[in-house]
């Protein structure tokens, strides 16, 4: 329920476009969008994630990804990266 | 020294099993030094040796596999799911997701990031952190930056060695020239290539007789391999519809291809009635249906085609500038240039130097060739109108670059300087009138920009080392593609200031135009008006001397001076005398008049007022010599011819 309306909440701000959640293997667990955008969202960010975080980790072993923003010319893509879990938000930027 | 050991065995015996036993070492052989030998040796004393505390290092070469990139796609499928759950059926996919919501985990860390997650949003919303201030400040001030070019892509393959530039060559062993090149109508991110081997009778039997349409995002394995009969000298992409290209061969056929329907050509033309030698020019006419094209070749003849049906020209017409339409007479055409806005009028290029403008819709075919301009000392390479001002067009042959005017067929308007190398293509820009594009036989590619300097080219590139035997400019003027006798197609893209429309520039280089148009004009004009005052003269005096129909330069110079000097001696003999006559009342020794020159002998007009200045002096003095008898001014003159002398 917490969950519920935390993803809501995110989901009710001024631009978002989507929100995505996906487990450690890549899996949507929870998305506003169609199921083949998810899925090639999920994909590519998971890697995408996983590459920045080893970058992160190879650079400095002390530290660790904390956020990534992807921006676009059509928006920003946000993802919060945790152990088991992923958060990815789809926000247009104040245009 | 043989050492020899001796086994022996019974026959009978043969065959047994062997039965190996130990046994203490013994010495069979036994060779003592031989100190006697020792005089055949040199006792080396002292000894050289060295030590090094170094590691040991060797130097070792590898060479590895050039790696094939190919770019393919990937088709994303779903997965990542547990082997239990069976992706495609809803259920299963809904109970798991509402299993993984129940996990506390879950729900902790969805809070927490969710938290983090709404602080960047906020963020996002309340500033815009990459705003663009000064946007309306780009007004670049282009005119300062020199120009340049760059290489973006060299279209080869087969390289031993990997550059930051792909490479783009022509994947055969036998290197071929790629002598034309045409862009795509369209997209600009395709090129026609068209390689054959233009050299006299070297075709090799090995030598394949494919061209290629090259995709620039791909620039190691052709889009499309095109296999004519006989290799293609000349490739064109219609203009009007991008999929047909039409191509001359070096056997004189044509050839047109669908790149929908492949490599092979859709039809070739019958070689009864096909040129007799390669078909050295290829171009898309303006027609309704968009299939009509004409091309010229080394013949002499030039015939007009209908792709739908290559079996027969439409139209011929054979280049014999004396009108009489014998193909014995006629030029072999090298190059041919047509203007789409122009549709009756086309200009050949011929091998003898002299560019035909013909007129397609003439009643007889005689009255088809409408002037002819006689430009070259070879070969004229490479012809195009100004894509501005269509009546100025652009020759090049042998080691000069002309620009022509329609109006005057007695010379060229503009030409550059005599190059070291010959000039092999050369072409318009698209976007600016007054710069062209030219290449030459020592690999190098020349800009010029008559408006910003007239006698040197102003960008010169080194493309490579072979010679450079075509060129082609894209659409939009920044990208020009260069294709090289061994087959590498470079393409380079031209700095902005050369490839954006200047201020004004327009009317100013139709404004030079026309000043040099009218020059000519006069200049000719002048000359005609001379000759004929010549021949008139030389007509009334019955002298023995033969009109002299072209004096060498150096009499016209010879001519020039006596003359000059006939005057200068006149006027200085008049005034000698009314200096003689105010000298006698003047003190002698008076320093002498006029400049001191250190000049010698005159030489040449231009030093004419200097030695008019010495001769007078001379004059001056043998004329006051003479009359006063004055010892000090033959003194003064003896100086001078020391002085003379000295300079000398």
């Amino acid at each position: 329920a917490e969950v519920e309306e935390t993803l809501k909440r995110i989901q009710a701000h001024k631009g978002v476009i989507a929100t995505i959640v996906i487990n450690a293997e890549g899996i949507p667990i929870r998305t506003t969008l169609d199921n083949s955008t998810t899925v090639q969202y999920a994909g590519l960010l998971h890697q995408l994630t996983m590459k920045a975080r080893s970058t992160v980790r190879d650079i400095d072993p002390q530290n660790d990804l904390t956020f990534l923003r992807i921006r676009s010319k059509k928006h920003e893509i946000m993802v919060a990266p945790d152990k088991e879990y992923l958060l990815i938000v789809i926000q247009n930027p104040s245009e | 020294m043989e050492i020899v050991y001796v086994y022996t065995r019974k026959r009978s015996e043969f065959g047994r099993p062997c039965s190996f036993s130990d046994r203490p070492a013994k010495v069979n052989v036994d060779i003592p030094p031989d100190p006697s030998m020792a005089s055949g040796f040199i006792l080396r004393d002292p000894v050289d040796s060295y030590v090094q505390h170094t590691s040991d290092m060797s130097e070792h070469e590898v060479n590895t596999e050039r790696v094939e990139v190919e770019s393919r796609g990937v088709n994303h499928v779903e997965g990542g799911w547990p082997k239990d759950i069976n992706p495609q059926e809803v259920e299963q996919t809904i109970r798991f997701r509402k299993k993984v919501e129940k996990d506390e985990n879950y729900i902790n860390t969805i809070t927490h990031l969710g938290t983090l997650m709404e602080h960047c949003v906020k963020q996002n919303n309340a500033i815009n952190i990459y705003e663009e201030y000064f946007e309306e400040e780009e007004m670049a001030e282009a005119e300062d930056e020199p120009p340049s070019a760059k290489t973006i892509n060299v279209i080869s393959k087969l390289t031993s060695f990997f550059n930051v530039l792909l490479s783009k060559r022509d994947p055969n062993v036998t290197k071929r020239t790629a002598t034309h090149l045409s862009w795509h109508p369209d997209t600009r991110k395709k090129l026609a290539v068209a390689y054959s081997s233009l050299e006299f009778q070297k075709n090799m039997k090995d030598m394949s007789f494919d061209s290629y349409i090259w995709d620039l995002e791909n620039p190691n394995k052709p889009e499309l391999v095109l296999k004519p009969s006989s290799p293609l000298v000349t490739l064109e992409y219609n203009p009007k519809d991008s999929h047909v290209l039409v191509g001359g061969c070096y056997n004189g056929q044509m050839a047109y291809w669908d790149t929908r329907k492949g490599g092979l050509p859709v039809e070739v033309s019958t070689v009864e009635v096909s040129h007799r030698d390669p078909v050295y020019g290829a171009i898309w006419l303006q027609s309704k249906t968009g299939t009509e094209c004409f091309s010229a070749s080394t013949d002499g003849q030039v015939l007009w085609w209908d792709v739908r049906k290559l079996s027969e020209p439409t139209e011929a017409l054979v280049l014999d500038i004396t009108r009489k339409g014998l193909l014995e007479n006629a030029l072999g055409a090298v190059s041919l240039e047509f203007e789409p806005t122009m549709p009756t009028k086309f200009m050949v290029g011929t091998e003898q130097g002299i560019v035909i403008a013909c007129n397609r819709k003439a009643k007889t075919p005689p009255e088809k060739i409408t002037s002819t301009y006689s430009s070259h000392h070879g070969p004229v390479y490479a012809l195009a109108r100004n894509p501005f001002y269509p009546k100025i067009f652009l020759t090049v042959g042998d080691w000069t670059a002309r620009i022509w005017s329609e109006e005057h067929k007695e010379s060229a308007i503009m030409w550059t300087k005599y190059h070291l190398s010959y000039l092999t293509d050369g072409c318009w820009s698209t976007v600016r009138p007054a710069v062209f594009f030219t290449t030459r036989s020592d690999g190098t590619l020349d800009v010029w920009d008559f408006l910003f300097k007239q006698k040197d080219p102003s960008l010169s590139l080194k493309v490579c080392d072979e010679p450079l035997s075509s060129l082609r400019l894209q659409d939009n003027g920044c990208v020009v593609g260069c294709g090289s006798k061994l087959g590498t197609v470079t393409l380079l893209e031209i700095s902005s200031g050369l490839c954006t429309l200047q201020r004004n520039e327009k009317t100013l280089a139709n404004a030079m135009f026309e000043r040099e148009t009218k020059r000519e004009k006069i200049l000719e004009a002048r000359h005609r008006e001379l000759r004929l005052k010549e021949r008139a003269r030389s007509e009334g005096q019955d002298t023995e001397v033969e009109e002299k129909p072209a004096e060498s330069p150096r009499e016209v110079l010879n001519r020039t001076r006596r003359e000059f000097f006939e005057v200068i001696e006149m006027e200085l003999q008049r005034r000698a005398q009314a200096e003689t006559q105010h000298l006698r009342g003047k003190v002698p020794g008076v320093g002498r008049t006029g400049n001191r020159s250190r000049d010698s002998l005159p030489r040449g007009r231009g030093r004419g007022s200097a030695s008019a200045f010495q001769v007078k002096d001379r004059a001056g003095e043998e004329v006051a010599a003479a009359q006063r008898e004055e010892s000090q001014l033959p003194k003064d003159r003896e100086e001078e011819e020391e002085e003379e002398k000295d300079a000398t």
